[in-house]
């Protein structure tokens, strides 16, 4: 009965008229995303991993089974965190246009009338909406994200992260499903001889079973080697266009339309701030000369002054912030090893420290760290930065910088540092 | 024959093994979702991403390509249009926020900055995109008309490259 009453347009197989779409330029695109999607997805999931889910700090905290085993993040190499989310991000907005022009080569197959024809159709149908409402759902989240416009109204973080697992379901089904079609449509012809084919030699693929292909196909107005080049021409500007807010130094005016592409200064401390003292609710009598540090944990606790912390001995490191947000910066941080000011509170073997910060709400005005973390050489509570004292936007009077942590983590405007015991 | 289960379901067990498998997945990741106040929110972002991707941006730039092919002369003027469009489009669609200058509030606070450069700088991109385009357009309608005078036709009738007229035509 269906079948008797197709509706207009779309619907009908006449409408789709490049002869572009078939099933061989369906499948580059595929594969392209094939082994790039993973990619964005494992990076993400790291994501998750190191924001430290055992103690209950990884958003969201209970995933169930959804997530990777679970394991200490690495302190070492310190750039790790920029690498996997600098990837995440670079990664995922520079397969927008693949995804887009993926989406238009098999758009024809939204349109099919019947809607299904067997059971099997209309649950494959339904995992292809978990599929592409879930990349669509993570490329928009993402985007809006990275350029802090919560228009969506909630968790981008818990959002993001089931939605991430919703794509997955449709993703890794429906490459069970099409993998052998993929292949065989991959040898159907040769890239090498498809990149040498002018426009007035493009013809279209053979009819296929999918009906990707127009049965009316319009004279070719681009060869599939220029729409190839459209896509890979937009995915090159997306990453010029991004990669340098997370390469920093000189490469960071190119990032021109993010955030994190824009020059402050040329001072010790105009470099990329991650929310403002003003915005943190961080007030001058808070951080004036009567701030203390509480070490606790230890027989009792131990306070000291910004002068008495500057006494300590002391330690610098060349250490990298990097955000969820992709993007990150290199700076000279001197301070206090975390590991002296734990021998300091009288706790010598620390299984983990919870750090609090001055900051009043927020979800990140505190942080608790791993023993590597803790424990690493090159872990500081920062008292300067670049040969100056830090500025009340990155943390004055004391930060915690540590290798390889994720930004929001290096808890700025510290109050107190507890050292817990296994 | 009908009887037979593979052929009333539509395919083989694995389809339906991954397919059910995929829904087993989803379905999961929606229960632990399910308690939070904003699922409705979430969900209506879900499917209004492909809504709006499938019955908006698709239709929106398939009628503009249209309406490109009929003003320009040529098919290589209307390629050399398309992908300037492409590429500010595309510019557009993931730097909206910061071009439009939405969600300023939450912005400021997190960079201390406000979002002042950025819709100037994606209209000089968006310039830059059109003058090289345009640019590569009009040197190869000036070598397309020189290759024509020196055969001594209009280009069309342009002997082939790579056959023996074209080198006795340049030599």
């Amino acid at each position: 009965m269906l079948g008797m009453m197709r509706p207009p347009n779309p619907f009908r197989p006449g409408t789709w008229r490049s002869p572009l779409r078939g099933p061989w330029l369906t499948s580059v695109l595929a594969v392209v995303l094939l082994v790039t999607l993973p990619i964005v997805t494992i990076t993400g999931l790291l994501s998750y991993s190191a924001y430290g889910p055992q103690f209950g700090q990884a958003i969201p905290a209970d995933v169930g089974w959804l997530r990777l085993p679970p394991f200490d993040w690495p302190t070492d190499p310190a750039w790790l965190y920029r690498l996997t989310q600098g990837l995440h991000v670079i990664l995922g907005l520079m397969l927008v246009p693949v995804v887009l022009a993926k989406l238009w080569s098999v758009l024809p197959k939204l349109f099919t009338w019947p809607p299904f024809r067997s059971p099997a159709q209309a649950l494959e149908r339904f995992t292809l909406l978990l599929l592409v409402g879930g990349v669509l759902f993570e490329i928009v989240t993402g985007v809006l994200n990275i350029q802090y416009d919560y228009v969506f109204g909630f968790s981008f973080y818990t959002a993001h992260y089931y939605g991430a697992w919703v794509f997955l379901a449709g993703f890794v089904s429906h490459v069970a499903l099409k993998l052998p079609r993929m292949t065989r449509a991959l040898r159907s012809r040769s890239l090498r001889a498809e990149l040498r084919t002018s426009r007035a030699e493009t013809r279209p693929e053979p009819a296929d079973p999918d009906g990707l292909v127009s049965p009316d196909p319009e004279p070719a107005t681009l060869s599939r080697r220029g729409a190839l080049g459209i896509v890979a021409g937009g995915t090159l500007l997306v990453g010029t266009l991004t990669v340098g807010q997370t390469i920093g130094g000189a490469a960071r005016h190119t990032a021109l339309l993010l955030p994190r592409g824009r020059d402050l200064g040329t001072g010790p401390n105009d470099f990329q701030v991650n929310r403002t003292a003003a915005a943190a609710g961080i007030e001058a009598t808070q951080v004036g000369p009567e701030w203390t540090l509480e070490l606790l944990g230890g027989p009792e606790p131990v306070r000291l002054s910004r002068a008495g912390l500057a006494a300590l001995p002391g330690h610098a490191a060349t250490l990298p912030i990097a955000c969820v947000e992709g993007w990150s910066t290199t700076q000279h941080w001197a301070g206090v090893r975390l590991r002296d000011l734990a021998e300091l509170a009288g706790v010598h073997d620390p299984a983990s420290a919870h750090v609090r910060s001055l900051q009043r709400g927020g979800a990140f005005n505190q942080a608790t760290l791993q023993a590597n973390q803790v424990l690493h050489a090159d872990s500081l509570l920062a008292l300067r930065v670049n040969g100056a004292d830090l500025s009340l936007d990155h943390g004055f009077p004391a930060r915690v910088i540590v290798p390889a942590l994720p930004g929001v983590h290096n808890t700025k405007w510290v109050r107190s540092i507890e050292f817990r015991r296994a | 024959m009908a009887g037979r289960p593979h052929l009333r379901y539509g395919a083989g067990p694995w389809h339906l093994a991954a397919v059910l498998g995929a829904l087993a997945l989803a379905g999961y990741a929606v229960f632990l979702v399910s308690d939070a106040p904003a699922l409705p929110r979430i969900a209506l972002w879900f499917a209004g991403a492909v809504v709006l991707h499938d019955l908006l941006l698709f239709p929106l730039y398939t009628v503009a390509d249209r309406a490109l092919g009929r003003v320009s002369a040529s098919v290589s003027l209307r390629n050399h249009l398309r992908v300037p469009v492409l590429a500010s489009g595309l510019l557009l669609l993931l730097f909206l926020p910061g071009i439009a200058e939405h969600g300023s509030g939450t912005y400021l606070a997190a960079t201390g900055q406000t979002q002042e450069p950025f819709a100037e700088r994606w209209l000089l991109l968006t310039a830059g995109f059109f003058a090289a385009s345009g640019l590569v357009f009009a040197v190869r309608v000036l070598k397309r008309r020189a290759r024509a005078r020196r055969s001594g036709g209009p280009a069309r009738s342009r002997p082939r490259p790579g056959r023996g007229a074209a080198r006795g035509g340049s030599g």
